[in-house]
């Protein structure tokens, strides 16, 4: 194979017509390998969706909900979980997104082209997770003092996400036509009724796919919250955000201990009864659902995007 | 930049914009200056994260070294902080999380490059754009399912036909590790494989190049950079991986030699370590960022190389 079919093509035609139908041999057989490689790699996915759905969606039920975890596998539910990961995830989302789209912005927008901050974010994109956990960690329960709480847990996670937020409306900025900011200056708008007005209505639809991906990413995120030192047994649920009483809105469920889906399914694979696997596995059928919904609405979106782009 | 000031200052332009005078221009220039303002303060947030990481580690870590030497931390070959007998030598979690690493770039090294020259020069384009998203779609799964599923599926599998197979072992969740970074090795460099130039195509294939023999002579090497930029990545996030390990690959501290057996890892370590209740003025509570620094430097460092790669490959073309 190391010889191309021209250099001996000199010598006869034979071997020249040979090397040929090597070549196209070789070329078919690759787009076999190329086609058994994908099917291996999807079948693995196939193959995790159903081992959950086969060792834990029979488990998933009314009681599984509604109730703390337990010593006693049968009886224990992810109640405590399940509201607590709604609760980070309001934390996350209101921070990282105003904030990824704000940062994207400005570096999109205002900031002069600089190899500092492009190099800060592709980097920050690949510091691993766990490490943000030791940020939270050192920086918000050791120096601040502010407890292992739901606020800590939303601000770690939205840290965590703010790249892949930044880098979505970067790009969804990148892909307006510089036209359409021409027109806005010409006009006579300034630069925020121009971000304001005509850019980010335009990049809307890929800022939000940024934010479903980030946001199915800080659903499923498991180390940076056991490194905060919240694996713990929570049988209670955070103080209420709303109440019948004025002022009905109250924010004590910010600084409430808590535990999220993730933590509880770690804590029960954890062990060695195979109920609790059972446990972990239904808490993995509904982390699994959300994430994939998440995902296939964002891919969605983003194809949706791409046609009308292109019509 | 500071258009608006410049003008008013210097031009005869001044006299017709009245912007001293009109409250409505006045407000709207204040709301353009305030919001810059806001989304710089934004920008920054994303710089103090990097430097707050490298704060908290380093200082962390300087505590610890106050005490263990740096050399016994490189080069002692026993890790047991918690035990009466303390050793830390960092080179017994670095080998779990070499092992790992190796087997999952074992797997996605060879099955990424071929995916993606697969999907880059072989697939037509309806049949890319529907195999991508499923692709993607492996990489929105939470790792803790990863890790699930390593330790209650595959590994019993894997036990039927390798006998030695312990229950905890580094090659099952290798394996997994491989298959997750896959999906972003391919996209990176089916990305840079792109972004050689068509005409290169066409020569070769007017040579009477095959699709095969024009992707590996000519499109590899000509998006080389940015597929040793896709490794370098998957590498990083292999290094970095925690869940799987922690869940599957067991949190014995030793100098992990076989993959068959298990072993600890940096990440699998201080996940461990997070777990207990330690008093956090205690050495072993140091360890853990002692661990992550030496954890971050290595990301850091694959993280640096690759962008550099990439950007070579884009200013190539």
């Amino acid at each position: 194979m190391s010889t191309p079919g021209l250099s001996s093509s000199r010598f006869d035609g034979y071997s020249e017509a040979r090397l040929l139908k090597r070549a196209k041999w070789s070329d078919g057989l690759f787009a076999v390998l190329g086609l058994l490689v994908l099917v291996a790699t999807l079948l693995v996915l196939g193959a995790l969706v159903a081992d959950f759905i086969n060792d834990g969606a029979s488990r998933i039920d009314g009681d599984f909900l509604t109730s703390y975890p337990s010593r006693r596998p049968g009886s224990a539910g992810i109640l405590s979980a399940w509201v607590g990961t709604t609760l980070v995830m309001i934390v996350t989302a209101a921070l990282a997104v105003p904030l990824g789209v704000a940062a994207g912005v400005y570096l999109e927008e205002y900031a002069p082209k600089n190899w500092v901050t492009e190099i800060n974010v592709t980097n920050l994109a690949g510091v691993p997770s766990i490490i943000y956990g030791l940020l939270a960690l050192g920086l918000f329960v050791q120096t601040l003092a502010m407890g292992q709480t739901i606020l800590v847990a939303g601000i770690t996670l939205a840290l965590l996400i703010l790249p892949i937020l930044i880098v979505a409306t970067r790009e969804s900025l990148r892909a307006i036509p510089q036209d359409i900011r021409e027109a806005s200056f010409g006009l006579g708008a300034d630069q925020w009724q121009t971000v304001s007005g005509y850019l980010l209505p335009a990049a809307r639809p890929g800022i939000l796919t940024g934010a479903i991906v980030g946001l199915s990413r800080a659903i499923g995120e498991t180390a940076p919250i056991i490194t905060i030192g919240a694996l713990t047994y929570i049988a209670f649920l955070p103080p209420s955000p709303v109440s019948a009483s004025p002022p009905f809105v109250n924010f004590d469920w910010l600084n409430s201990p808590f535990t999220v889906m993730p933590i509880q399914m770690f804590n029960w694979v954890s062990r060695p009864q195979a109920a609790f696997h059972e446990n972990a596995a239904a808490t993995g059928v509904l982390l699994l659902g959300m994430t994939l919904l998440m995902n296939g609405f964002a891919i969605y979106l983003r194809y949706r995007l791409r046609r009308t782009v292109r019509t | 930049m500071a258009t608006d000031s410049t003008l008013t200052m210097s031009t005869p332009l001044t006299a017709v914009r009245l912007v001293p005078t009109d409250a409505f221009l006045r407000r709207r220039h204040l709301l353009d200056r305030t919001m810059r303002v806001v989304l710089f303060l934004a920008a920054a947030v994303s710089v103090l994260v990097t430097a707050g990481i490298i704060y908290v580690l380093v200082s962390e870590s300087v505590k610890f070294f106050a005490q263990v030497s740096i050399w016994d931390f490189l080069t002692d070959t026993q890790w047991t902080p918690v035990f009466q007998d303390k050793h830390f030598g960092i080179m017994t979690l670095l080998s779990g999380t070499l092992m790992s690493t190796l087997i999952a770039l074992a797997i996605a090294v060879p099955a990424g490059t071929i995916l993606a020259i697969y999907l880059s020069e072989f697939a037509r384009p309806r049949v890319r754009e529907v195999i991508k998203p499923f692709l993607e779609l492996i990489a929105g799964v939470p790792t803790v399912a990863f890790g699930y599923f390593a330790l209650l599926f595959l590994t019993p599998i894997f036990q039927k036909f390798i006998p030695g197979l312990a229950t905890f072992n580094l090659l099952v969740p290798g394996i997994v590790i491989g298959i997750m970074i896959l999906p972003y090795i391919v996209s990176v460099s089916e990305d840079a494989m792109r972004a050689v130039p068509d005409s290169l195509r066409e020569g070769a294939f007017a040579l009477g190049f095959t699709r095969l023999q024009t992707g590996l002579r000519v499109v590899v090497p000509g998006a080389f950079s940015g597929i040793t930029a896709a490794f370098l990545l998957g590498m990083s996030r292999a290094v970095g991986e925690t869940m799987v390990v922690a869940v599957a690959a067991g949190q014995q501290a030793k100098i992990a030699g076989n993959p068959l057996e298990g072993a600890a890892t940096i990440t699998s370590y201080i996940v461990q370590l997070s777990m207990g209740d330690l008093p956090h003025d205690s050495i072993a509570y140091l360890t853990i960022f002692a661990a992550g620094l030496t954890l971050f430097l290595l990301t850091f460092a694959f993280n640096l190389l690759a962008f550099w790669l990439r950007r070579r490959y884009r200013e190539a073309y």
